[in-house]
């Protein structure tokens, strides 16, 4: 691991303008995927600024009868809230699907939005990788494939974002708030936050440098049925091939979005309101101009199935 | 850049001038010569390093030390000793929940914490209804049991073990 200054920071505002003014500088939170990647020497900041000093730990409930999430909620306390999974289900059901015990005691909110891809070759400073090193290549393409991206993927990347809450978050219209250098604020939502790779992969979401986010919040519940489906090597512990995650009304309407495929929690409109009509038509506007590679083509059946499994589960939870 | 830090070990209270690269693992490791808790894959995938921070269980590898000034952390060292066995520890001496011993003051303390996530009603990834609290059983166990490895395989008496402390707490 590279030395680096490391400060405790009093206010968001003091977090934002430091890192925002600091060559190098990075917010620490959680530390699980950041601590990671610094000992791989992947994530070199120059100085650490510790924000779990700042509050931002309770889920309130807004004016509008949503729920405000602080940025630094843990993911056990989010999962185990009483009005989270009452209402928000597949929220704590995305949450408990991810990472171990451990990691979801120290992974927070704001952090599990930003994680990095595990994709091996961003992980492997011997490969070259335009996520790690602009400009350098992908290695991916044309390499060991089998867990990487099949919609939105562009030239220069491949990989895909690896979290299950960023997923329920999409599918329930979550909105980002955050404060910047400046000390303004400003609410982007989800739909808004994680950047498809383009030719820029290395910038992955809308934040600017030294923005801070201090909360997660969620419109009123949408009611339905709540259910995420992750498929996965092992059972417990590891990371999506592909996941899915639904509302589904009694009449048959409702939301769907997918994580393992892309580089962004992946939601399309018309696939939402195609949902009524079954999880093939859903599923073949979702993975329309699906590019696929020698060994991640079975994501795009598997996906299609995966939603047939759970829009029956949600029709046998509602009969 | 060397930083003070003030923590309480087992009870006991610590004051460490640190590199701030150290982490809680090599703080307690190579720092307090608490040498319990164990370095397995250093990214916080194996769980051999699990120790319990303000009462609960994290992966030690993966925090700095430098971010615990003030909280209370219990390891392996400070559930019991051999004249006086933690329950979690005699559990696993009579169930036999280890092999080679490398992953064991992990899973012990990660079965105690498990057992309080339990009463205190965290859900898990086999939760059926999200509603209630979750029941005892091998399934509930085996899934939050999921962040600590144990390559000798000691996994089935690993959950007898703690099966045996759960059925005596409730």
């Amino acid at each position: 691991m590279r030395a680096f200054e490391y400060s405790r920071a009093t206010s968001p505002a003091e977090a934002a303008a430091i890192v925002g003014r600091t060559p190098g500088a990075r917010f620490i939170a959680g530390g699980t995927n950041l601590l990671d990647l610094m000992k791989l020497e992947i994530e070199t900041p120059a100085h650490l600024v510790d924000i779990n000093g700042l509050g931002f730990d309770r889920i309130e409930e807004t004016a509008e009868g949503g729920l405000r999430i602080g940025a630094l909620v843990r993911n056990t306390d989010l999962a185990a809230d009483k009005r989270v999974r009452r209402d928000y289900g597949l929220l704590s059901r995305a949450l408990l699907a991810g990472a171990s015990g451990q990691l979801r005691n120290k992974a927070t909110t704001a952090g599990n939005l930003l994680q990095r891809t595990r994709c091996p070759y961003f992980y492997d400073g011997n490969q070259p990788c335009n996520k790690r090193k602009a400009g350098s290549g992908c290695a991916a393409i044309g390499g060991f494939s089998r867990n990487h991206g099949v919609v939105g993927t562009s030239e220069a990347c491949i990989a895909t974002h690896p979290s299950d809450m960023a997923v329920a978050m999409q599918a329930l219209d979550a909105t980002v708030e955050t404060v910047q250098p400046d000390g303004t604020k400003r609410a982007i939502p989800m739909a808004d936050f994680h950047r498809l790779p383009g030719d820029t992969p290395q910038v992955e979401t809308a934040l600017q440098p030294g923005e801070l986010i201090t909360a997660v919040t969620l419109p009123k519940p949408a009611g339905g049925t709540h259910i995420y489906r992750k498929v996965r090597d092992r059972s417990s512990y590891a990371f999506a091939l592909i996941s899915v995650g639904v509302v589904v009304q009694a009449d048959g309407t409702g939301r769907v979005a997918l994580g393992g495929v892309a580089h962004r929690p992946w939601r399309i409109a018309a696939a939402d309101a195609a949902l009524p009509r079954g999880s093939k038509a859903a599923a073949d506007i979702l993975l329309a101009g699906a590019r696929t590679t020698h060994e991640n083509a079975f994501k795009l059946p598997l996906v299609e199935r995966t939603l047939a499994a759970a829009l029956a589960e949600a029709k046998e939870a509602q009969a | 850049m060397r930083m003070s830090v003030s923590l309480t070990v087992n009870g006991k209270p610590q004051s460490l001038d640190l590199d701030t690269r150290t982490t809680l693992l090599d703080a307690l490791r190579e720092h307090l010569k608490l040498t319990g808790s164990k370095k397995g894959c250093d990214h916080g995938q194996c769980g051999a390093c699990t120790v319990i921070v303000e009462g609960r269980r994290i992966n030690s590898c993966l925090t700095l030390a430098v971010m615990h000034e003030g909280d209370s952390i219990t390891t392996i060292e400070g559930l019991g000793n051999p004249d006086d066995l933690h329950p979690m520890q005699a559990a696993f001496v009579k169930h036999d929940g280890y092999q080679c011993g490398y992953c064991t003051p992990g899973q012990i303390c990660s079965a105690v914490a498990v057992l309080d996530e339990m009463k205190a009603g965290v859900p898990s990834h086999v939760t059926r209804d999200l509603e209630e609290k979750a029941r005892f059983s091998t399934e509930e166990l085996r899934e939050r049991m999921s962040g600590n490895i144990c390559r000798c395989g000691a996994y089935s008496n690993i959950i007898e073990a703690i099966t045996e402390v759960a059925g005596k707490r409730a």
